[in-house]
């Protein structure tokens, strides 16, 4: 599909995200960053596929590559129900206004973060919104939507994809970030 | 000293003779016995030192929803990443400046309306028409008027004074956006809190004026309970829909009916406020539904003669009462709708070229004249119409839904992305469940069947509204018809519990229906708090959607709850413009019970208030300029609002910082020394991503610097219970909120005071201070 917002009124401006081709890419940019952190809302909720679900990824993912998780909204009981405790649970506002303080962690006393993955981050606006508040005010910071539908204000995202293509990228991205 | 209009219909005199004259004279404003405070009529700078505390407390946490500026021919400039404008605006400044200029919409909108509405009551009831919002119980008629202006509002003429004062801090507000002009964001959002406090003072103007002149309930916890919900619409009568949000019109409507012996055999029902306020009139008119209901029930052809007056009417409605042979007429000039003005025609005339279908619509801008058109064209069409529609029925929409091919094109223009073609197919196969499902979440807005979108030319609203018809049929509901103001005595009872936090908070659930998803999580939400014994009051659309649910037992949560403003009541305060009821009930809160000086002293009710009133705002589907206005008049008075997800497009929130510690010192005003309070309320303004976060959210931010051990106890219990049952844990932040063993609810105990352990607190050595943001009430030092 093309590269395009998925509701279609969302254009964004001239700078947009740079389409994950190969989803190989999104564990090699973790590994490179200093201190990545995974935001995880409630469209990891949903989409479900083969009998499973986005957030069984965003574990395999988080745990693979130890990165600390802030789960939005209710996100953070499915988190628990599948034996997986986020680092932290905020709003998603709250951790998008977080963010865009460059001194900021979710760690107690740790580096401030310069790599965030996103995914399912409320309705698709939402994630949207919040992707260009970073984009323009979190200039320390990259951003990487593992959403299904590009998320044009991120620095990388997926193009639109449809579930089955979204699903083995997520298993690919999986298990890249599973080797050690 | 302010001026006024004065009007002569003829002027004669030696000098001149004229027609129709007009000009101004200085007016002299009435005294009245209370002292002016500090800041009567103030202007766009006045609280500028007050806005920026709160902006400090509070940081905006900007979300451009578009990266580029095309205002001025300079542009299009891109502002992204840290990029200026050609006129040396950057991004912030320009979505602060989005804010106001959405802000100064709100407030105009408002204060045109209430001009229009004020200029209409008194060439009907005169100039020296009393004020009279609820008698001997409401001496404190007007909370926000005098609060801001300092005037006492006494007759109708009185409120024109307000008015020139509202208009020109708007037309200042307005001109702040031009390019070339501020360029400071916090500035801008200084502006954009004076927007929202004049909005209140306008809507305060227009709900006084017409509660005073039509005989609405007047602060009554009883007012009738009246029809809400497409189902209730007899359509063996000739119909007349009335959409807007300035009654008079449909007000002629119902009085010609009631001259004329018709009132039982035409029905007038509404949508959006018109309806409100127009079963604030006449207890046998009907709501259809809120904004939202617009196209569907135009499309169901149940409405022989559609109304329209002012403010969230579809634009196309022209076009869409053709669709069903409907005419059309409007009765405001912000409104023509591209019809013919046919305000100085005789009625005859009217009535024969639009019974005859000779013209679309007419434009009528005499409410008398346009009541006694609607009702006779009515009357006359009905028989001819026969109800013609354009939702289909069942069987049409099976063999409609056959043809779609998942092509996607309608989810990916639909606000709320919902699952059409899945809900197609199912119909496809006779199984009409999954597309009726989506009638609760559609708000109704028909991009799905905008030109070129489907290409199997699809209609998928249409179809979800004839796969619903059960469901409509079944609509049948009851709402407490809007009360008005809150009496001074129910201030008086609930002051003190409110400010110890005895009471855990006022919850004001107000605005559009632009929701994220099914409306009932509006009412779902609202009947939570107040089986919690919360103050729940509302208006507008959100008033609508609450009584459009029936819980366990069959009954509208109107019927369930007591309409009075005591703890565990549900008050519908009314339409848009009954919003500073609410506000003025917190207004009256710091007057009435703590007996601060009301007049024009601003500020330090704002400091009483956002320290002590644990008030929050909760609007779930606002969607317009207005809704944005209302909104900032609460922020500057320091009460939290809370929006839904498609609230996140008004492109900023106001987030506070609970983990920096210094944000959260007061003064106490006892000593002069600065205290800690804690992170109380917590932010001004967020989106919640999902109705389980709002509704953690609103016990969070009802907390205040003022509760007793009691009342936090108690504020914590609903929050950590809140907390618990949709997230499934302890809030990790308790330990911000709890200033002294205390304040643990008991139940909660042994796990509280684990948390606190393991976050190491420390009791607060002054947990309850007399807090306050302004030096200045610091009483040992002006008793020093
Ligand atoms: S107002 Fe400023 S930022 Fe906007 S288009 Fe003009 S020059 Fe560019
Ligand atoms: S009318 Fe309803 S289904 Fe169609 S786009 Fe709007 S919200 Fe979606
Ligand atoms: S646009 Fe038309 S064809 Fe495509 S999915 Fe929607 S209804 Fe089906």
């Amino acid at each position: 599909m093309a590269f395009e917002p998925w509701q279609r009124g969302e254009i964004p401006g001239p700078i947009k995200a740079v389409v994950i081709n190969k989803p190989e890419m999104v564990p090699a940019l973790v590994k490179k960053a200093k201190k990545p952190l995974f935001i995880v809302g409630t469209g990891a909720l949903r989409d479900e596929f083969n009998g499973k679900f986005p957030i069984d990824y965003a574990i395999r993912i988080a745990k693979g590559g130890n990165i600390p998780v802030v789960a939005t909204a209710q996100t953070v009981v499915e988190f628990k129900r599948r034996g997986f405790t986020p680092t932290a649970r905020m709003s998603l506002m709250e951790i998008g206004g977080r963010l865009t303080d460059p001194e900021w962690s979710v760690s107690d006393n740790g580096a401030p973060h310069d790599l965030v993955l996103m995914l399912g981050l409320g309705p698709y606006y939402m994630e949207w919104l919040v992707g260009s508040g970073l984009k323009s005010f979190a200039p320390h910071l990259k951003t990487i939507s593992l959403n299904r539908f590009y998320q044009p204000h991120c620095s990388w995202s997926f193009p639109n994809l449809p579930v089955e293509e979204w699903y083995k990228n997520l298993e690919k991205i999986a298990q890249g970030m599973e080797k050690k | 000293m302010s001026k006024t209009r004065i009007k002569f219909d003829e002027l004669v005199t030696d000098l001149v003779k004229a027609k129709g004259l007009e000009f101004s004279v200085g007016r002299i404003i009435k005294e009245w016995e209370e002292e002016p405070g500090p800041t009567p009529m103030p202007d766009i700078g006045t609280f500028r030192e007050w806005d920026h505390k709160l902006l400090t407390k509070y940081k905006p946490f900007y979300l451009p929803w578009c990266d580029l500026c095309c205002l001025c021919t300079f542009g299009k400039c891109d502002l992204s990443k840290g990029k200026r404008g050609a006129c040396g605006l950057d991004m912030k400044a320009q979505l602060s400046r989005f804010v106001l200029l959405s802000c100064s919409i709100g407030a105009a909108t408002h204060c045109g309306h209430a001009r229009h509405m004020v200029e209409e009551l008194i060439a009907k009831f005169g100039r020296d028409h009393p004020l009279d919002v609820g008698g001997e119980n409401v001496y404190l008629e007007a909370p926000n008027i005098r609060l801001v202006t300092g005037i006492k509002p006494r007759t109708l003429a009185d409120l024109e004074d307000v008015l020139d004062y509202c208009e020109t801090e708007i037309v200042h507000l307005l001109s702040s956006c031009h390019t070339g002009q501020e360029g400071d964001n916090i500035d801008f959002e200084s502006k954009v809190f004076h927007a929202g406090m004049i909005d209140h003072v306008s809507m305060e103007v227009a709900d006084i004026a017409q509660i005073s002149t039509y005989g609405f309930p007047k602060a009554d916890p009883d007012a009738p309970l009246i029809e809400v919900g497409m189902g209730c619409i007899d359509k063996s009568k000739p119909v007349i829909l009335v959409i807007g949000h300035n009654v008079p019109p449909a007000v002629e409507i119902a009085d010609y009916m009631r001259n004329h012996g018709l009132e039982d055999s035409i029905e007038v029902c509404g949508i959006c406020c018109t309806a409100i306020d127009l079963t604030r009139y006449s207890q046998k008119a009907k709501i259809v539904g809120p904004i939202s209901f617009q196209l569907r029930f135009v499309r169901s052809g149940f409405a022989d003669v559609i109304v329209v007056d002012e403010q969230c009417i579809r634009t196309d409605i022209v076009v869409e009462a053709q669709k069903v042979h409907a005419p059309l007429i409007s009765t405001h000039y912000k409104n023509f709708q591209g019809l013919q003005d046919r305000t100085g025609d005789s009625v005859d005339d009217i009535v024969r070229d639009l019974v005859e279908g000779r013209v679309p619509g007419v434009a009528i801008l005499d409410s008398e004249k346009a009541g006694e058109v609607a009702v006779r064209v009515a009357t006359a069409i009905a028989p001819k119409r026969k109800k013609f529609k354009i939702v289909p029925e069942e069987s049409a929409v099976i063999e409609e839904a056959k043809k779609c091919r998942k092509c996607y094109a309608c989810v990916r223009v639909c606000p709320n992305t919902l699952p059409i073609p899945e809900a197609l197919e199912e119909a496809s196969k006779g199984n009409l469940q999954p597309l009726s499902e989506l009638y609760e979440s559609c708000v109704g807005c028909g991009r799905c069947e905008q030109e070129g979108i489907c290409p199997a030319q699809i209609h998928p609203h249409t179809l979800i509204v004839g796969a619903s018809k059960r469901r409509i049929a079944e609509e049948k509901h009851k709402m407490r018809a809007g009360r008005g103001a809150i009496q001074d005595v129910e201030i008086r009872r609930v002051g003190q519990p409110i400010v110890m936090g005895e009471i855990p908070g006022v919850v004001a659930f107000v605005g559009c229906a632009n929701y994220p998803g099914t409306w009932k999580e509006v009412p779902i939400m609202a009947s939570e708090f107040t089986k919690r014994r919360y103050i729940v009051c509302t208006t507008g659309c959100a008033a609508m959607s609450i009584g459009m649910y029936k819980d366990e037992n069959g009954q509208s949560p109107y019927e369930a709850y007591p309409g009075a403003f005591e703890a565990g009541g549900l008050i519908n305060c009314g339409s848009c413009v009954s919003n500073p009821h609410i506000s003025g009930a917190a207004i009256k809160i710091a007057s009435i019970f703590a007996k601060r000086k009301l007049r024009s002293n601003y500020e330090e009710i704002a400091d009483y208030i956002h320290n002590r009133v644990g008030a929050v705002g909760v609007a779930w589907g606002a969607y317009s300029q207005k809704a944005s206005s209302i909104a900032s008049g609460f922020w500057r008075l320091g009460i939290p609002v809370i929006v839904g997800p498609h609230g996140s497009k008004y492109r900023r929130m106001l987030l506070g910082r609970k983990d920096d510690k210094e944000a959260w010192y007061v003064i106490d005003a006892r000593t002069g020394k600065s205290a800690y309070a804690g992170p109380v309320p917590e932010h001004l303004f967020i989106a919640a991503e999902t109705m389980e976060e709002a509704m953690v959210l609103i016990p969070k931010l009802c907390m205040r610097a003022s509760d007793t051990t009691k009342g936090r106890a108690i504020k914590l219990n609903h929050y950590i219970d809140l907390h618990r049952r949709f997230f499934g844990e302890l809030p990790d932040d308790v330990h911000l909120f709890v200033r002294t063993i205390a304040d643990i609810p008991v139940t909660m105990k042994d796990e509280v005071m684990a948390l606190l352990k393991e976050k190491g607190w420390e009791e607060n050595e002054n947990p309850n201070p007399d807090p306050t943001l302004l030096p200045r009430l610091v009483r040992a030092k002006s008793e020093g």
